[in-house]
């Protein structure tokens, strides 16, 4: 039982963190239509970008409270600025082409990118001292201690607010109602006056903004990073994407939770070798028997 | 010649914001590297002179093409000359003869010993692309499937041969259809539940497929002996002459000398013979309704639903025999190298023979060879400039830019030729003018 507490700890953690990445690839999906297979790799970068930054500051000598919003702000704008170029150069000409051209444009992005950060950083793991190690002491059996730190409190309150904030620009604001309107039916909406090209952009910027907090979270937990990682953890995150609906914002959150408690329950029961082959089958099987997801809409094929 | 001033200071304007783009974008990634120290602590080192080329490179470059697109044109009305193809039949078969004669002449002019890199690396290596992406152009290029799981095939193949051989104490040849049927079966076991998928979705799952299949080939160590991978193989060998040093051997039977290089040259061959059949093939069946059913799906599913096809069957054969190919590709590959790990078939294996189908233009036969030869021909290249060291500094490792350079090569080209270097390929069929049809 208090095995099973741990690991519901940590996979609600895990999940909070994929459930960030998620809403870039479901809100993209939804917009565009399209896969930004690139989007792991964005969240990758954001990562490296917060461990310099981290270790730039830290030099500095700020308290750490200043020193996390600084270095979190910071690597979400550079972050964001990041998307919005690659929006720019590898999507934005493509909106007119061949169904797959976009797809194809994005793996190479996703190719670049790793490879950019391993030409830069080199290949090897980064890993930094480990922060914010306090912890409270949940339930004590004999042998085993239930634990939740400080650094899993701050990752769901972190995700808990910037969702409850999302949620309120997207329901409340005229740039959300300008993106539920390009995603209804972007012809429309630009005869109707919106600026869609705009409105893309800002999707690919605010999605990119919550990968690099996703990121620093990400750095926090685990205290290490490689230039492969991008690959991994944004294919699950888009598999959160599928499983809770694409194009669904709860959907992607619920998504990334059961998908992070699926993947540490699974390494705990049964093997920790075949733990990501638990995400991907997840993956096929949602795409082949429930394509529209938990929360998503049916996929109506035009003609 | 009065607009010259104002495009001047427009292109330094727009420079100079691409400058402070490539500023913020580089700010720590490019300014600063974490390195371990001697503590094993990572501390930054300062690039501050590489940050401000990339700064100085990327107003150079807005500079020039701010300039570029605003210089005066003349507007000429482009009248679309439709040139009749000229149909050149005879250089396919000087290009075939071409292949054949280059191991032998390379072995010929610079001896066996030095041949050995060029018939191995330039050689081998280059045309197991080429059959790789005329395998995949079969999915991809003719029927419209992105297959991102593509390695999982060649690595069916691969470990097919490696467990078999040892296993059943069949040739090479007999394992040769059976490593691609096995890998034509696996094409079928994954497509079969998948081909309902809408395209991008499709893309995703064969990915997920490919990469469920590299992790049991790393953990099931029982039979895959994990990230060692396997080794204990039977060689190529000649009709069941090995080519080994002795009196038993290749090169004793015909009276030569044992040189290394023959047995290269002997897996050239097979190779060759192998990639022009996957082309046969795939230019012989672009002709029958199959192929052509290949196409119209690719065009457009919606209509060829209409029209009655059975369009999860057309998509499945062309699943299946792309993925035969990759298995062919893979028991030569385990042939060449030697051994077998999953280490050679990772997602990055899969994007470098997408990206060669796509350079070379989806469904263009040349197209592909010819991609297929300059990505590792210049990935090889990449690895032969180490005179660069000594300008970028003893960290520098221009082969670490292969696959950084394959993949700005895939954004440019979705970009800017979305049809691949070749992309003036005829379609298959074609409707006549209304004379010439009456006639």
């Amino acid at each position: 039982m208090e095995v099973f507490l741990q690991q519901l700890i940590n996979g609600v953690t895990l999940g909070s963190i994929y459930g960030l990445i998620a809403i870039g690839y479901t809100m993209v999906y939804g917009i565009i239509g399209m896969v930004n297979f690139a989007h792991g790799d964005v969240f990758m970068l954001s990562a490296f970008i917060a461990l310099l930054l981290l270790l730039l500051m830290k030099s500095a000598g700020l308290p750490s409270g200043v020193l996390f919003i600084l270095v979190l702000f910071g690597s979400m704008c550079i972050t964001a600025l990041w998307n919005f170029v690659i929006e720019r150069v590898a999507y934005r000409r493509l909106r007119g082409s061949f169904r797959l051209a976009p797809l194809i444009s994005a793996i190479g992005m996703s190719t670049f990118l790793s490879n950019f950060v391993t030409v830069t950083q080199g290949p090897n793991n980064k890993s930094i001292p480990p922060l914010l190690e306090k912890v409270i002491l949940l339930t004590h059996d004999n042998s085993y201690d239930v634990t939740l730190s400080y650094k899993q409190i701050l990752i769901v309150t972190v995700t808990a607010v910037l969702l409850a904030a999302f949620w309120f620009v997207v329901q409340k604001t005229p740039l959300g109602r300008a993106q539920r309107a390009c995603e209804q039916d972007a012809k429309m909406a630009a005869l109707l006056g919106v600026d869609v090209d705009r409105t893309i952009a800002l999707t690919f910027v605010i999605g990119a903004a919550l990968a690099a907090v996703a990121g620093f979270l990400f750095l926090l937990q685990y205290g290490v990073v490689k230039s492969t990682d991008g690959f991994v953890p944004g294919v699950k995150a888009f598999t959160a994407a599928v499983l809770g609906g694409i194009g669904s914002l709860p959907g992607a959150v619920l998504g990334g939770l059961a998908i992070g408690l699926i993947e540490t329950l699974w390494g705990q029961y049964f093997s920790s070798d075949y733990k990501d082959v638990a995400a991907f089958s997840i993956l096929a099987v949602t795409l082949i028997f429930m394509p529209s997801g938990l929360l998503g809409r049916p996929d109506v094929e035009k003609v | 010649m009065s607009a010259q001033p104002s495009l001047l200071s427009r292109a330094f304007r727009e420079a100079s914001v691409a400058a402070l783009v490539v500023a913020v974008l580089g700010f720590p990634i490019l300014a600063y590297r974490a390195a371990p120290d001697f503590n094993n602590v990572l501390t930054l080192r300062a690039r501050w002179p590489l940050y401000f080329t990339f700064c100085a490179l990327g107003f150079a470059l807005r500079f020039v093409l701010t300039l570029w697109n605003g210089r005066p044109r003349t507007l000429k009305a482009e009248v679309a000359a439709a040139k009749p193809a000229v149909k050149r039949p005879w250089l396919a078969w000087l290009g075939v003869a071409a292949l054949i004669a280059y191991p032998l002449a390379v072995t010929a002019l610079l001896g066996p010993r030095p041949a050995l890199k060029w018939v191995d690396t330039f050689g081998v290596q280059i045309l197991l692309y080429v059959l790789l992406g005329w395998g995949l152009n079969i999915t991809v290029g003719l029927a419209g499937l992105l297959d991102l799981g593509y390695a999982a095939f060649y690595a069916v193949g691969a470990y097919a041969y490696a467990l078999l051989a040892p296993l059943t104490g069949l040739s090479f040849w007999s394992l040769l259809p059976v490593c691609g049927m096995l890998a034509a079966l696996w094409g079928v076991c994954i497509g079969f539940p998948i081909l309902r998928l809408r395209g991008d979705y499709l893309a995703i799952v064969t990915l997920a497929f490919a990469e469920i299949v590299r992790m049991v080939l790393i953990n099931w160590d029982v039979v895959t002996h994990g990230e060692q991978g396997l080794f204990n193989f039977p060689h190529i060998t000649f009709f069941g002459l090995p080519f080994i040093p002795g009196p038993r051997g290749f090169d004793a039977h015909f009276g030569l000398h044992f040189a290394a290089v023959h047995k290269l040259i002997f897996l050239y061959f097979v190779v060759l013979a192998l990639a022009l059949l996957a082309n046969v093939v795939s230019i012989r069946l672009r002709r029958l309704p199959l192929g052509r059913a290949w196409e119209a799906l690719r065009e457009d599913e919606i209509a060829c639903r209409a029209l009655g096809l059975d369009t999860a069957n057309i998509k499945l054969t062309a699943f299946a025999l792309g993925a035969f190919f990759a298995g062919i590709a893979g028991c030569l590959f385990a042939l060449r190298q030697g051994v077998v790990s999953p280490s050679s078939f990772t997602f990055n294996e899969s994007a470098t023979i997408l990206a060669i189908v796509v350079l070379g233009g989806r469904g263009s036969q040349w197209g592909v060879a010819l991609a297929a030869v300059l990505i590792v021909g210049a990935s090889e290249l990449l690895r032969q400039l180490n005179f660069l060291k000594m300008v970028f500094g003893p960290d520098f490792d221009p082969a670490q830019y292969r696959m950084l350079l394959v993949g700005l090569a895939m954004v440019a080209m979705m970009n800017f030729r979305p049809r691949g270097i070749v992309s003036a390929r005829e379609p298959t069929i074609k409707l006549l003018p209304v004379a010439e049809a009456a006639e």
